[in-house]
């Protein structure tokens, strides 16, 4: 008994089937608690006022828009190095997720920094490495939905996301080398003294989980499709020669 | 491998356009900036770096299709990929010979259009010398993205599309040096960290573009 065994479609199936509902359920859970009591029982910043509250979308929008990229990244490893199907899967459906929450942390932050900065975009290091995080998104499904071949498009897309994540981070690093930084650092670590104050942590730290197994929750839903789809296609085919 | 290289730089040049095709490509972007931006010679020579760079990597992006395609459908590639020689130095040689054919000639092309946008005197030396240094890495990034798309009917827009963010830490790093040899700052560090990058992409991407060639060919 190995954990690979659960990367057979038919087992994955099985497991995900009882599991989705409660990964889905905790994720609203979690959400709703941790936006509720960031919106409306945490105090106005003294100099932002109520901008300060978007953190609860932005923070782990942004956290979710990078780990689901390096999800994708040990996908396409185990797919390259197993070649288990479900893997390629779940990183081609990881990828619409991921720009999704990388529109949305570019969004609020521009939403927010209207008011802050007085400027919805600004060149600095941060948002331009977001920026081109999400093309890099876009190029990863277009090449998806280019190749024909399932096989041959989860091996030329993996070695995509590979060589596009030694780039982006490059990118990241040039970036900030280009340009002097308009966004704050990092306010929330585990090995800092100075952090953001308790109140406004507690609420981030559920929403930041909420964020995590709401993107979870997608992805299975997303690669049941996925597998649901590649077994029609495998019916018609039959059908087909039959 | 020399062979190969001598017989893509032949087809290079013996098929019509191919050579001058990425230099007049240069050459008319450049000349449309000041029709976009106005006369106006202080902007001009302020842009002149960033312009000069961006066209130089479209002008590198134009050609790349050529790099496979051909190769592709007369069945050439497979005897490549059958032959003694790796996969991997076919790639190298390939980029080699696109470098060869775009990326040299822009190189010397680009003083001169660098004169038609009042290009700071100080900077010709550093647009030169970081032209040298970057196109070689684009060439080779731009092999791989070939590479990824040889298999497609119409690849040549999703190719821009997959190739482009990889050209972003180039960029930088090349119209960076250019700037500050412009502004009479030290350039050293922009040009060793191009000088990286491109010999970064000479030494990965090789195996990532016969990868991706072996699966194209299956």
């Amino acid at each position: 008994m190995s954990l690979w065994e659960y990367a057979n479609p038919k087992k994955f199936m099985d497991w995900t089937a009882p599991v989705l509902p409660w990964v889905a359920g905790s994720a609203a859970l979690c959400l709703s608690v941790g936006l509720i009591w960031g919106f409306f029982f945490t105090p106005d910043d003294f100099r932002q006022g109520s901008t300060v509250k978007i953190i609860y979308l932005h923070v782990p929008a942004a956290l979710m828009a990078i780990n689901a990229w390096l999800m994708m990244l040990v996908a396409s490893l185990i797919w390259l190095v197993r070649r288990h199907h479900v893997s390629a899967l779940a990183a081609k459906a990881a990828a619409p997720v991921g720009i999704t929450m990388t529109l949305i942390a570019l969004a609020t932050g521009a939403l927010w920094g209207s008011p802050i900065w007085g400027t919805y975009w600004e060149w600095d290091p941060r948002l331009t490495s977001f920026l081109i995080l999400f093309l890099f998104y876009l190029g990863y499904m277009a090449l998806w939905s280019a190749i024909e071949d399932p096989d041959t498009a989860a091996d030329l897309t993996s070695i995509l996301c590979l060589v596009g994540s030694i780039f982006a981070i490059l990118s990241r690093y040039a970036a900030q080398f280009w340009s002097q930084g308009l966004h704050q650092g990092a306010s929330l670590s585990l090995d800092k003294e100075k952090n953001v104050s308790d109140v406004f942590w507690q609420p981030l730290v559920i929403t930041m989980i909420g964020f995590g197994l709401l993107f979870l929750a997608l992805v299975l839903l997303r690669t049941r499709t996925e597998i649901r789809m590649r077994r029609i296609k495998a019916l018609h085919a039959r059908a087909r020669r039959a | 491998m020399k062979a190969l290289l001598l017989r893509d730089l032949r087809l290079a040049i013996r098929a019509g356009g191919g050579f001058g095709l990425g230099l007049a490509f240069f050459l008319i972007v450049v000349v449309l900036v000041p029709f976009g931006v106005g006369p106006n010679a202080d902007l001009l020579s302020i842009i002149a770096p960033g312009i000069l760079w961006v066209a130089a990597l479209l002008a590198a992006l134009l050609s790349l299709d050529r790099i496979f395609a051909l190769d592709f459908e007369d069945g050439s590639l497979g005897l490549l990929a059958t032959s003694p020689l790796p996969l991997e130095s076919v790639s190298v040689i390939k980029a080699l010979a696109h470098w060869i054919t775009t990326g040299l000639p822009l190189c010397f092309a680009a003083p001169v259009l660098g004169f038609l946008l009042h290009l700071s005197p100080d900077a010709y030396a550093y647009l030169i010398l970081s032209l040298l240094i970057g196109t070689p890495g684009l060439s080779m990034i731009g092999t791989f993205g070939a590479a990824l798309t040889v298999g497609l009917r119409r690849g040549g827009l999703l190719l821009s599309l997959l190739v482009l963010p990889l050209y972003v830490p180039t960029l930088i790093m090349g119209a960076d040096a250019v700037r500050r040899g412009a502004d009479g700052m030290a350039a050293t560090t922009p040009l060793m960290l191009l000088g990286v990058i491109t010999l970064g992409s000479i030494a990965v991407l090789p195996f990532a573009t016969a990868a991706a060639l072996r699966v194209n060919l299956r």
